[in-house]
């Protein structure tokens, strides 16, 4: 019998993990995938070089190329999901011990005072029930925790946070930032968790490979792995990995309350139950909703928590659009060590003000460039930028290398990333007609933008554009059609999909109550980012970490008072 | 000394912070030595990884022929020069080898695109492309080599998207290689700390960094020491 059984091991389980080892309750961790550690030689593929890869890192087998960490991706062999009518979403998920943390962006945005209000700004959506105020404390734990780099701006809606120093911005940054500063677009140091500086003995420092989605050898960005479940049991903490384990439901008994989880090991292919007095789900916004949707019983006949046919419902993605620009001002390049940290050193937060613009909400660009790492792909079409100076494309000799050196690092590009509203009608059901290797029913998507995220993507465009110009650059592609939604890419393709198991205080309208709580069944919390009621321009790992963590101290406490 | 022996030192000597390289947690084992030799030549794969890899290794495609033509090939788009050796002194044709049976794709086009290639040499020169002296067949790849920049590739003679595609493969293949890598002048992929921009290349592209940006940024002198701050995010140390 455990204290709590945790489903998943992400930010969201990982934080649970730890807060709750730490308290000294006894804990099981059931993780859908492998045991990982990214400093274990046989699992490492930090520092390793692209012909390491018989297929020198393309992108054909792992979709973000051979040394991406992630065990998963869009398409898992003998896991599908279904899509209804025309929807496309795109779902990825990691097998493995930390998920998606293990090759995350590491973008640690918090979420500011009007992102947890923003109906009462706008109208649009739902406010959430608590507000930056109660997250506040949660969030500066995590900050020190954790370690954060960035620097403090004031800047509007962007709270400042307790930061590392950030690094020096690479030479193609400099050029953004002159480019955007000249239409009055702001560029500020990036907010991103990894270690520019030491935060304890137990964590290394970056040492600037560019590389944290391979997963950091010495621990020096964050992974839920490394900072959260390995430091819990280095601890003393009582906790049992069960991994390769996919849970299929959430086990009840006749008053409706929670005994634990079932589960399939995935080495048997037998299915196994665990007892606990509390459990939390973790297993990202749509798996945790499946899990709900899937644990009917006679007392529950619409799933787990889900008496307000709600649990599914309002799923949302953050948008996305990118393009990229050739700039001959950044020819020629001497080459240096321009690695960094993994992602870039600089970045745009939201700066415009919605109520003057044909979208509600806004979206931060994210920054690429610089004298990368070559892998599968370097090298096509090595003198195509020749168009731009009328000159012959193609040929062969040793002129393709000097071809290489002269556009070497001369392409940059910019990506954004917004927020949409929350919709009823965007949801994940059961298909009661597929189901899964291990005999569980999958998730079927319903999903459509509405004109607000398509009128978004536009700006997006017309705002590289415009920054594109004042670099005296010139973008590589055409201008998306209207046709294509101005390139605004299939929902779920950013991987920040939330909001499938929303917080609120009317159990009619919220699956769990401002704790996490179901409304239904008083042991079972949800700590991914299924309770994020609208889920703003950020990020939402840093809010997954401190909406856990905040779960998690009002767990100790009801335990503590026998509440439940 | 190997790559985490280098990284150990760089950090242990040079720097002295006492990081923890195997782990933090004392109650993982140790690796296995066999394991992560291994590990070494497969670059953190999984079981079932490492599986596909091998039974792609264990077919061959090409035959003798088709392997020589490539090796002819690749070593006309990109050859020798006085520092460095051609694309199949880099054992781009062994690359392309394995890339065909993982991209099946590729296959057929490639194939076709080889006989192509002797059947040109042997209508115009009554050789093998592979036979035929160099003078000929650069003549032939004059003819092929150079796609209509006005036209999307999809649109190009077959001849044209195959010799395309070689190129693609063949730099990518040189430039992913040990040989490529250093001849592209690319200095990372290895532990070192990031202090910005150098002078010179900042002067050379016209920027300067802002005063005003840089007091933000890391003092890399600090780097080890354990951060604090004040109750309002202002960093003590």
């Amino acid at each position: 019998m455990y204290d709590v059984i945790i489903v998943g091991s992400g930010a969201g389980g990982g934080m649970a993990t730890k807060v709750l080892a730490d308290a000294g309750l006894k804990i099981a961790v059931v993780e859908a995938g492998p045991y990982f550690d990214p400093a274990a030689p046989e699992q490492r593929t930090q520092l390793k070089w692209p012909y390491e890869s018989p297929r020198r890192g393309a992108s054909n087998r792992r979709p973000f190329g051979d040394f991406d960490s992630a065990y998963g991706g869009w398409d898992i062999e003998g896991e599908p999901y279904t899509q209804k009518d025309d929807t496309r979403f795109d779902w990825f998920r990691s097998r493995m011990l930390g998920g998606r943390t293990n090759h995350w962006g590491r973008i640690s945005l918090r979420f500011g005072e009007r992102d947890f209000k923003h109906k009462s700004y706008d109208g649009h959506g739902d406010d959430w029930p608590i507000g930056y105020e109660d997250v506040k404390p949660y969030y500066d734990k995590v900050d020190k925790l954790i370690g954060v780099f960035g620097s403090k701006e004031n800047f509007e809606n962007e709270p400042n946070g307790f930061f590392l120093p950030p690094p020096k911005p690479r030479l193609h940054e400099l050029f953004y930032i002159k480019g955007a500063r000249k239409s009055n677009i702001p560029v500020i140091p990036s907010r991103m968790s990894m270690l520019t500086k030491k935060i304890n003995d137990d964590r290394g420092i970056c040492f600037y490979c560019g590389q944290c989605s391979r997963a950091c050898s010495v621990y020096a960005d964050f992974s839920s792995g490394t900072c959260l479940i390995f430091p819990a049991q280095k601890n003393g903490g009582q906790i049992d990995l069960f991994t390769n384990a996919m849970v299929r439901e959430v086990t009840t008994n006749t008053e409706g309350k929670a005994t634990g989880v079932s589960y399939i090991n995935k080495e048997d292919r037998k299915e196994y139950k665990l007892k606990g007095r509390v459990v939390v789900l973790a297993a990202s916004a749509c798996s945790s909703a499946r899990i709900l949707l899937n644990s009917k019983s006679e007392q529950h006949p619409n799933g787990l928590g889900n008496s307000s046919d709600h649990v599914g419902k309002y799923l949302h993605d953050s948008t996305g659009a990118s393009r990229s620009a050739f700039i001959p001002e950044l020819m020629n390049r001497d080459t240096y060590n321009e690695d960094g940290v993994g992602g870039m050193h600089v970045y745009t937060p939201w700066w415009g003000d919605n109520k003057k613009l044909n979208f509600p909400r806004g979206y931060h660009i994210e920054v690429w460039g610089g004298l990368g790492m070559p892998s599968y792909g370097f090298g096509f079409n090595p003198n195509d930028l020749n168009r731009f100076f009328n000159q012959k494309v193609g040929g062969y000799g040793n002129s393709l290398r000097s071809d290489i050196k002269k556009y070497y690092g001369s392409t940059i590009g910019m990506a954004g990333r917004g927020e949409s509203i929350a919709m009823k009608d965007n949801y994940c059901e059961i298909d009661p007609t597929t189901v899964d290797a291990f005999g569980i029913p999958v998730l079927r998507f319903n999903y459509k933008w509405s004109e607000y995220e398509v009128n978004q993507a536009k700006h997006m465009n017309d705002t590289f554009e415009e920054i594109v110009h004042n670099m005296g650059g010139t973008l590589l592609q055409n201008a998306p059609s209207k046709e294509s939604n101005y390139g605004l890419e299939n929902p779920g393709r950013i991987i920040h999909e939330v909001g499938t198991t929303r917080m609120g205080n009317d159990p009619a309208t919220s699956v769990v109550n401002k704790f996490q709580q179901l409304h239904d069944v008083d042991n079972v919390f949800i700590v991914d980012a299924g309770p994020f009621v609208s889920q703003a321009d950020k990020n939402p790992t840093w809010t997954i970490l401190a909406l856990s963590w905040r779960a998690s101290d009002y767990i100790i406490e009801q335990l503590k008072q026998q509440n439940i | 000394m190997d790559r985490r022996d280098s990284l150990k030192s760089m950090f242990l000597g040079s720097l002295g912070t006492g990081l923890m390289l195997s782990g933090c947690t004392t109650d993982i084992a140790p690796p296995d030595p066999q394991i992560a030799k291994a590990a070494d030549n497969y670059f953190g794969r999984t079981p079932e990884e490492l599986k596909l890899i091998e039974e792609l290794n264990e077919d061959q495609f090409f035959n003798t022929h088709e392997m020589e033509t490539l090796e002819t090939l690749c070593a006309l788009i990109l050859p020798a020069n006085e520092n460095y050796g051609s694309a199949t002194d880099a054992g781009v044709p062994a690359f392309i080898e394995f890339i065909v049976k993982d991209m099946p794709y590729y296959q057929t086009p490639i194939r076709g695109g080889l006989m192509w290639l002797d059947h040109t040499a042997n209508t115009k020169f009554n050789a093998e492309f592979k036979e035929t002296p160099e003078g000929n067949q650069k003549i032939i790849l004059d003819s092929i080599a150079y796609p209509n920049r006005d036209k999307p590739g999809w649109e190009q003679p077959l001849e044209i998207q195959f010799f395309t595609t070689m190129r693609n493969l063949t730099m990518t293949g040189y430039y992913t290689s040990k040989m490529g890598l250093e001849d592209l002048g690319y200095k990372g992929n290895q532990p070192n700390i990031w202090d910005g921009v150098p002078e010179e290349v900042l002067q050379k592209h016209g920027v300067s960094y802002d005063p005003e940006w840089i007091k933000k940024c890391i003092n890399q002198d600090e780097r080890g020491v354990i951060a604090e701050w004040d109750e309002d995010g202002n960093l003590l140390t």
